[in-house]
């Protein structure tokens, strides 16, 4: 170790710094709770109880995540200015969406959407570039790109939430409502989980490899919107008209997110440790991130997808009670449900009382996607049950 | 948890000790995660708790008993699956029981034994050489900055040396208690909620399943269960509006029990609401619950609709289905097999049964179903356009004839455009699972299907069929020809009548030789076609349209389409074609009734699932060491550490301690530091060495 006491030291002072200037998060907090009570005035009619309890607990949470994580105030700024931009564009008249420049170019949620797509595939190639090139600016500019994409992304959803209600107000709901809708989810939640670890371990070498998978659901976003016309907006069935939709499923697409982080975590470790064997000097043996830290923050992904997917499965159970005369019906989706909390379940169990490492865990973790996957799209595609409103 | 972590059992190798170290072993208790993982497939893949016969078709009757000796038609209630659960609630039982004594004990316990050199050989260790301090003056600036970064201590004087042994987090520990305790409650709540009860008495023999179709007050009493009989039950009742039910029906396996409640659900009515695009928006079902005993005589009003449900007395009421509940239909039977044209007019309600009479000997019309709306996928959209259409009220029903045959057709009431003409659309099917087969009735110009009935009726009506031959027979032939010519004609239509354009090229194949075929039935095709065009222009003459200056493209697009329709009938099956022209819709509400005396236990768990997660993964018990003894005249400070979580931040956290330290004691031995990592980390990148868990600290 060629590390000088006085660079040790300074590293410890750094290490131990007092995150960020108090002025700074309190303003946050003021911010955040000033949006949210002005919202609040705005709509308090038309909310319930469970939908006030929803906002008090959603206003928290973001205020919460602003202070765990600083990049996500710069976010929510950037996705909170352009989504009052489209709705101030908007008014009251759904067909500006054809005519406003600004709306059919950028802000309309379809335009958003592509706008989304095009920058994580672009993102996706920058990430490899960066990897490959080893280019400091190329990784830079991923990561620019990637969180551009993200805030387009989650504009195009809340502007689609917006737009909902202005194709007739019954018609209006939270867009995660169908396979399409959570579909970008899924695509948003993944990268800003990513880019949440991008942050804390500075490294931008995974990047390409998470990329990956969000670019798989772009590619299939696609195809959904322009072979199948999924992207029309459609009433809630009975069904799905509760407020526990709302926290249900993004609870559940933060599990599937993280679950499909690891997987492509999981890739990537292969990758790495197959290059090492081969061909030790190799680019690939040399670029990508050491094994200690895909491992580890493997593990990250899998804990936080669990805690997560927990959470979203007993809120499903909830959500069942009232519905559907039980909280647990052994339903396709419960039961697929059930299945991948076993699988990362006994993944765990593995690595913290067993201490499992390495490529079998990555392995596995790789699987566990397939197993995720067959729960969130497979059980729709080829079984019947409950959860019958995301076929194909 | 940690199979290393020190177990006080005796080490006699009794049988208590076999079986509670075969049952708390990690291994088993992953090896039924991944077990229980893999059985939950089955229910998935093979649909559950359907109808037996549907098995048998499915299966064939070998399959069929083996698959039903396993229980897959209920998985989730078989016999083996609930012993696989309660297997694992076992299993995680003993590893609570034979962990939490260890884990509370590591929660309480400072660790003051230790060696320095087991203390060396951890990833987070620092040691300073301090010549002008005593172990006295050190210890005191460890312990202060131990407080400041909130651990707890004990010191210890073992003579030569001392130690303080300090840790914080130890919650962690209740992370595992209080996964480990969901596990086992939610799965116990899961067992009282499930189908235990009923099986327990119908294994002792208290109960039957009923198999018979029979009305609710004609189930013998072996076959109900009074209220309270079971902790637990889901069952469901159909209600038509305006009748009231105190049971529901419990199905299981290929029967049903009766589950009396203590109340009884009258149903007012039944409400279906739609959106503007014509997709369902709310189900709701406005009851009345008589309960003389708690309500008097002041029934209780509610409205149950999807994901509001009604509870009542610890039952919960839900809005789970809805169907027909005797739908009286006015229905017009237009003959297509005869020459009579004149309809019969029929009265029925949904769910029953009418004696009709056919050409072919009785027959009964058995009225399955009506629906008001029928939202489906627009019939020329490209698939995955997600275009509907509202194709209007429909009825359903079978057509049974002497034998027990049954062909079951689908009518829609109103017509229905279809490329940019109107059709009144009739499906029929002869087995239940097959697809419909449509008929495309054209319409005529007073929107009616009566036009096209006629011309049926006259194609079948002989004798004015060949007067009419007769009249139109192409002037200046010979007599001989003419009558030759109208035979063959005649004799064409029948061919057609009975059997479509099939049956005329089957007649021609019999009589003409193979060389000459072609042509000859290319002739055929078009002195029928001919024909027809001449009964048709008779049919519109009937009507009194002037076809000398009024036929034109609607009519030819009629005719074609009606030769279409004509040459459809043979296969369709029935004497009649039944014109629904009337209804007054009576709905019924599917009501689900559940009982669960084990939600609260559930929900229980749930939370202590949640809270013990949390704490497991973002917790560390962590712990530090700090060895103090004096060597060659200057006092030797060892400090070690480790947590059993989130290596990272503790990685960090031994960092800032040390620099706390430094700051007081001056700058540690710089070979002693451990900052161990694959390659030198860019600044302020996390201690990624730091991963491994010391296991001797665990």
């Amino acid at each position: 170790m060629a590390v000088t006491r006085e660079a040790m030291l300074e590293q410890w002072e750094h290490l131990s710094r007092r995150p960020g200037p108090m002025v700074r998060d309190v303003l946050w907090g003021l911010l955040v709770a000033a949006g949210s009570g002005y919202a609040w005035l705005l709509y308090r009619p038309y909310m319930d109880g469970y939908e006030v309890a929803i906002q008090i607990g959603g206003t928290l949470a973001l205020i919460a995540w602003g202070l765990y994580w600083k990049p996500a105030r710069l976010f929510t700024l950037a996705v909170t200015t352009l989504t009052v931009l489209a709705l101030w564009r908007y008014g009251a008249d759904f067909e500006l969406r054809k005519s406003d420049f600004l709306l059919k170019y950028f802000l309309e949620s379809q335009a958003a959407f592509m706008w989304m797509s095009l920058l994580y595939v672009l993102a996706t190639a920058t990430y490899f570039a960066a990897l490959f090139g080893r280019s400091e600016f190329a990784g830079a500019t991923a990561t620019a790109l990637t969180w551009s994409a993200t805030v387009m992304g989650l504009t195009g959803l809340l502007v689609r939430w917006r737009e909902s209600y202005l194709l007739g107000a019954d018609i209006g709901h939270i867009p995660v409502s169908n396979l399409y809708e959570v579909f970008i989810l899924f695509a948003l939640i993944t990268a800003l989980l990513y880019l949440f670890y991008e942050d804390r371990y500075r490294t931008r070498a995974m990047g390409g490899f998470v990329l990956l998978i969000i670019s798989a659901a772009v590619g299939f976003l696609l195809w959904y919107t322009f072979d199948r016309q999924a992207h029309h907006i459609q009433p809630l069935i009975p069904a799905l008209q509760s407020y526990w939709m709302k926290i249900h499923v993004p609870a559940n697409f933060i599990g599937y997110g993280a679950f499909a982080l690891a997987a492509m975590l999981g890739v990537a470790y292969l990758s790495r440790a197959r290059a090492e064997t081969r061909r030790p000097h190799g680019l690939l043996a040399r670029a990508l991130p050491p094994l200690e830290l895909l491992d580890e923050v493997m593990y990250k992904a899998i804990a936080l997808g669990f805690a997560a997917f927990t959470i979203a499965t007993i809120l499903g159970a909830l959500w069942a009670a009232e519905a559907w005369g039980g909280y647990w019906s052994w339903d396709p989706k419960e039961t697929w449900a059930l299945i991948v909390w076993l699988n990362y379940a006994a993944w765990l169990h593995l690595r913290l009382t067993k201490g499992w490492r390495g490529a079998p865990m990555a392995w596995w973790a790789v699987i566990g996607l397939f197993v995720t996957l067959f729960a969130f799209l497979g059980v729709n595609m080829f079984l019947s049950g409950l959860h019958s409103y995301g076929s194909l | 948890m940690n199979d290393n972590t020190a177990c006080k059992l005796p080490r006699r190798r009794t049988l208590g000790w076999v079986l509670l170290e075969f049952f708390g072993s990690m291994n088993l208790a992953i090896t039924l995660l991944v077990v229980i993982a893999i059985a939950s497939i089955i229910g998935t893949v093979l649909q559950q708790n359907q109808p037996y016969p549907d098995y048998v078709l499915k299966f064939g009757p070998f399959w069929f008993e083996v698959f039903r000796g396993l229980g897959l038609y209920d998985v989730y209630g078989a016999g083996w699956f609930i012993g696989i659960l309660a297997f694992l609630i076992v299993s995680t039982s003993v590893c609570l029981y034979r962990q939490t004594p260890a884990m509370l004990r590591d929660m309480s316990r400072f660790r003051t034994q230790v060696q320095v050199r087991s203390l060396r050989g951890f990833h987070q260790c620092a040691e300073w050489r301090l010549p002008d301090r005593d172990p006295e003056a050190a210890l005191a600036e460890v312990t202060d900055a131990l407080r400041v970064h909130g651990y707890r201590w004990r010191v210890r004087d073992h003579g030569d040396h001392r130690v303080a042994a300090a840790m914080k987090g130890r919650c962690n520990r209740l992370g595992y208690l209080f996964t480990h305790a969901a596990v086992v409650v939610i799965g116990v709540g899961g067992l009282l909620d499930g189908n235990l009860w009923l099986k327990l008495k119908e294994w002792r023999g208290e109960i039957a399943l009923e198999t018979r179709d029979l009305a609710a007050r004609d189930i013998p009493p072996a076959s109900r269960l009074q209220p309270g009989a079971v902790p637990a039950f889901r069952g469901n009742v159909m209600l038509p509006e305006g009748a009231a039910a105190n049971f529901v029906f419990l199905r299981l396996r290929d029967g049903y029990l009766l589950q009396e409640l203590p109340f009884a659900i009258e149903l007012r009515d039944f409400q279906v609401d739609y959106y503007d695009t014509g997709q369902p928006k709310s189900f709701a079902s406005q009851v009345r619950i008589h309960d003389r005993e708690h309500l008097g005589d002041q029934p209780l009003e509610a409205t149950i609709r999807v994901n509001h449900p009604l509870t009542y007395r610890g039952h919960a009421i839900y809005q789970s289905d809805f169907g027909d509940g005797g739908s009286k239909l006015e229905l017009r039977a237009w003959p297509l097999s005869g020459a009579r044209r004149e309809p019969v007019e029929i009265k029925g309600e949904v769910g029953g049964a009418l004696k009709l009479t056919g050409p072919a000997g009785p027959l009964t019309l058995e009225l399955d179903e009506f629906r008001l709306f029928n939202l489906l996928p627009e019939p020329d959209a490209r698939p995955g356009d997600r275009k509907f259409r509202n194709f209007g009220p429909s009825v359903g029903f079978k057509l049974r004839d002497a034998a027990g045959e049954a062909r079951e057709y689908l009518n829609y009431m109103t017509p229905v455009q279809l490329e940019g003409r109107w059709f009144y659309i009739s499906g029929a099917r002869s087995r239940p699972g097959d697809a419909f087969s449509f008929l495309h009735i054209p319409v005529d110009a007073r929107n009616s299907p009566e036009r096209f009935l006629r011309f049926n009726a006259r194609l079948r009506d002989e004798d004015w069929l060949r007067n009419l031959l007769e009249r139109s027979a192409p002037a200046g032939e010979s007599p001989d020809f003419r009558r030759d010519l109208n035979l063959v004609r005649l004799n064409l239509v029948g061919l057609f009548a009975q059997g479509g354009f099939a049956a005329v090229s089957e007649k021609a194949k019999a009589v003409v030789p193979a060389d000459r075929l072609r042509e000859a039935t290319a002739l055929y095709l078009n002195i029928l076609r001919d024909t027809l065009a001449e009964i048709f222009v008779e049919v519109l003459r009937e009507e009194e349209v002037d076809v000398e200056r009024n036929i034109g493209e609607g009519e030819e697009a009629f005719f074609n389409d009606a030769v279409s329709a004509l040459a459809a009938l043979p296969n369709y099956g029935t004497p009649f074609y039944l014109q629904l022209t009337g209804f007054q819709q009576v709905e019924a509400s599917g009501l689900q009734v559940t009982h669960s005396r084990g939600t609260a236990v559930v929900y229980a768990g749930f939370a202590f699932l949640v809270t013990g997660i949390f704490i497991m993964f973002y917790t560390s018990h962590r712990r530090l060491w700090a060895w103090l003894a004096v060597e060659d005249g200057a006092t030797r400070l060892v400090l070690a550490g480790a947590g059993n979580r989130r290596q990272t931040e503790f990685a960090r956290e031994f960092a800032g301690l040390q620099t706390a330290l430094a700051r007081r004691l001056g700058p540690p031995e710089p070979s002693a530091v451990a900052v161990p990592a694959a390659e030198p980390p860019p600044p302020n990148a996390p201690v990624t060495g730091a991963t491994a868990p010391h296991r001797s600290t665990l």
